[in-house]
């Protein structure tokens, strides 16, 4: 795989303040990665850096293996949507879109064929003449797009772009974001806080804390096999809990008071042992409710201590004897699903395949 | 609702009454009496209040009313014209490279106004003077061999008072203009490949145009009719028709044609200005 964008060791502090803190990154040609962290955790920071609007302190950036040190961002392959699409005002849609094309010495028709095209691509035809200010949000960030692709960058730096929509639009854009990115093949970095939006639309995400990359992993990677109990909680919801483990040749046996005696393979477990302690992590999803006791082996029983309806899913608080904390457990609200009451008992089965350990 | 319009209009009528009836009485009323004035003829101490243009038509045809409109326009123009461009580098420091200093810049604008604008413009005179401050310092240099009189007792004396004595006003039209410039506008230009120089001429001069376009009506309009700087620093190649519709108020003892005189110098600046800014129109628009 070609590595087109290569973040070396940078660091970039303001003041006193760190924002990133040695993060060493590759991004595949083509590919839509995703910066994902809670706000304040350096994503725009590092962002910028690739753009060139800020200078790192120490490391180094290399795009296309170019050293981007010293490089202007005017001179940089790259173009940016920013988060509130900074739409020139005193220009109509076209003057906006073709904003860029100043230096490329094209023919009035080339200008105006490419213009036409970039158009249709982010579906804008027709408002050439449509001045900044009467556009909406939507069509806003459609103009910023494809201000920045009539360039046809190596990498499109996308800053938090759906956050200011609603979230209808918001999911409609996250589609065709993600149709354009397939179409064109230009490689997008898109930084976001919404793990909904990092997972449905990358093809790798990077999860920072604290000016640190944390994990970088495929969506369903991520998911699935977090690195640390951090990401596992800051994607979807978790239960953490707190057992004593034993090292075998090929993974830990956990004897536990709410899931019985249980295995975990290596490759599910992050971390080193060093004083038997380990946090099994288990996704609501992976825990079900057995109605029928036919088979009640291996089964844990617990006791609902609240419900919250979503629509598509419920949500189960279920205590699994005493002194624990209640796991929640989360059932499809599908064609024959039961329904439930507080303070009823349930028997409960986990997918211990799904299961994922913390060591510290 | 409607009731909390009404009485939020009344309110609004009741606020600005004060100040509509003092315009009225300290400009409308002067200015129709001007205008009056302007259409009868005075013979020494008595006014014939028979309607006559014969003061318009005196104030358009004479010529040295026609020299002194020239001047006092051609003046007024060169020092909105060099007002604006001294103003706009220092508007552009304090907004994008003031940092925290901002208040304090701003304040230090503001400092000439400390002291009376007649002091400022007799400093002017010990400034341009035959043996001045600037003479003098030449003469050390010895740039010039004897003290230059080109800028003392003249249009250009009066040129220079005047841009010295306006450019605050303005310095905080353009600021204001450029400070409302979304900073993200500047890092967009430049990631599609603008340069410095063209992110300012593409982005950064038109939307601080409202703020120039401004700027020049405060200097252009005020300047036109000043009195006192030509008095003081222009000498006779410097007057300007404020001084002579002083002189026609005064010594000549002709009201009706210094008020002739005022209307047109009025009609001509208004004129001016409404063609000025019809003719930025398109730069005017709120962002």
């Amino acid at each position: 795989m070609n590595n087109l964008v290569q973040v070396q060791n940078v660091s970039k502090s303001f003041g006193e303040v760190n924002a990133v803190k040695g993060v060493s990154l590759e991004i595949d040609q083509g590919k839509f990665f995703s910066l994902l962290g809670p706000s304040g955790c350096g994503k725009t920071t590092l962002l910028r850096l690739i753009a060139g609007f800020e200078i790192p302190n120490s490391g180094k950036i290399l795009i296309d293996n170019k050293s981007m040190d010293g490089v202007e961002p005017n001179l940089r392959p790259t173009n940016m949507v920013f988060q509130n699409y900074a739409i020139f005002p005193h220009l109509n849609v076209e003057q906006n879109v073709s904003y860029g094309l100043r230096k490329k010495n094209l023919s009035k028709a080339e200008k105006d064929e490419m213009i036409s095209q970039v158009l249709e691509l982010v579906g804008l035809t027709g408002l050439n003449q449509r001045s900044a200010n009467a556009l909406s949000g939507g069509q806003k960030q459609r103009v910023a797009l494809a201000r920045a692709l009539i360039l046809k960058p190596k990498v499109l730096l996308l800053d938090e772009p759906l956050s200011a929509l609603d979230k209808k639009l918001r999911e409609q854009m996250q589609l065709e974001l993600r149709h354009l990115q397939r179409a064109v093949g230009i490689t997008f970095i898109l930084v976001t806080h919404d793990q909904e939006e990092a997972l449905t639309m990358s093809d790798k995400v990077a999860v920072m804390f604290d000016g640190e990359v944390e994990q970088v992993d495929s969506p369903r990677k991520l998911y699935e096999r977090p690195a640390s109990q951090r990401v596992a909680s800051f994607i979807g919801d978790m239960n953490f809990i707190n057992e004593k483990a034993l090292e075998t040749k090929d993974g830990l046996k956990v004897k536990s008071k709410i899931l019985g005696d249980i295995f975990i393979p290596k490759n599910q477990v992050s971390g080193k042992l060093s004083n038997n302690k380990i946090i099994i992590g288990i996704r609501p999803e992976m825990i079900s409710i057995i109605t029928k006791n036919s088979d009640s082996k291996g089964l844990i029983s617990g006791k609902i201590t609240d419900i919250s309806y979503f629509g598509v899913t419920t949500y189960y608080k279920i205590e699994c004897g005493s002194n624990a904390k209640a796991l929640s457990v989360s059932a499809q609200n599908s064609f024959g699903q039961m329904d439930y009451k507080i303070g009823e008992t349930v028997k409960l089965k986990m997918d211990v395949n799904s299961l994922v350990g913390f060591l510290d | 609702m409607i009731f909390a319009i009404r009485t939020e209009t009344k309110k609004g009528w009741r606020l600005l009454s004060i100040p509509f009836i003092f315009s009225l009485l300290l400009l409308a009323a002067p200015l129709t009496m001007m205008f009056l004035l302007s259409f009868w003829t005075q013979d020494y101490l008595v006014l014939d209040k028979t309607f006559t243009l014969n003061n318009y038509i005196e104030a358009a045809t004479q010529p040295v009313y026609q020299l002194l409109f020239q001047r006092s326009l051609i003046i007024s123009l060169t020092v909105t014209f060099f007002t604006v461009l001294l103003a706009y580098p220092m508007a552009y420091f304090i907004s994008f490279h003031g940092g925290e200093r901002k208040a304090l810049w701003l304040f230090l604008i503001t400092i000439p106004f400390w002291t009376s604008y007649l002091l400022r413009m007799f400093l002017w005179k010990v400034i341009l003077g035959y043996n001045g401050v600037f003479n003098s310092l030449l003469l050390w240099l010895e740039m010039i061999t004897e003290p230059v009189t080109f800028i003392l007792y003249n249009a250009n004396a009066v040129v220079i008072a005047l841009t010295h004595g306006w450019a605050p006003f303005a310095i905080l039209p353009i600021f204001v203009s450029l400070e409302k410039i979304d900073r993200s506008l500047l890092e967009a230009s430049r990631d599609l490949g603008d340069g410095p120089f063209h992110q300012f001429f593409r982005v950064i001069l038109p939307l601080s145009a409202p703020g120039v376009v401004g700027a020049a009506l405060i200097i252009f309009i005020p300047t036109v009719g000043d009195y006192i700087t030509p008095k003081l620093v222009g000498g006779t190649d410097g007057l300007m028709i404020a001084n002579m519709i002083q002189v026609q108020f005064s010594k000549a003892n002709n009201a009706p044609l210094a008020a002739a005189l005022s209307a047109s110098s009025l009609m001509i600046v208004a004129f001016i200005s409404i063609v000025f800014v019809l003719f930025n129109k398109k730069y005017l628009r709120r962002y």
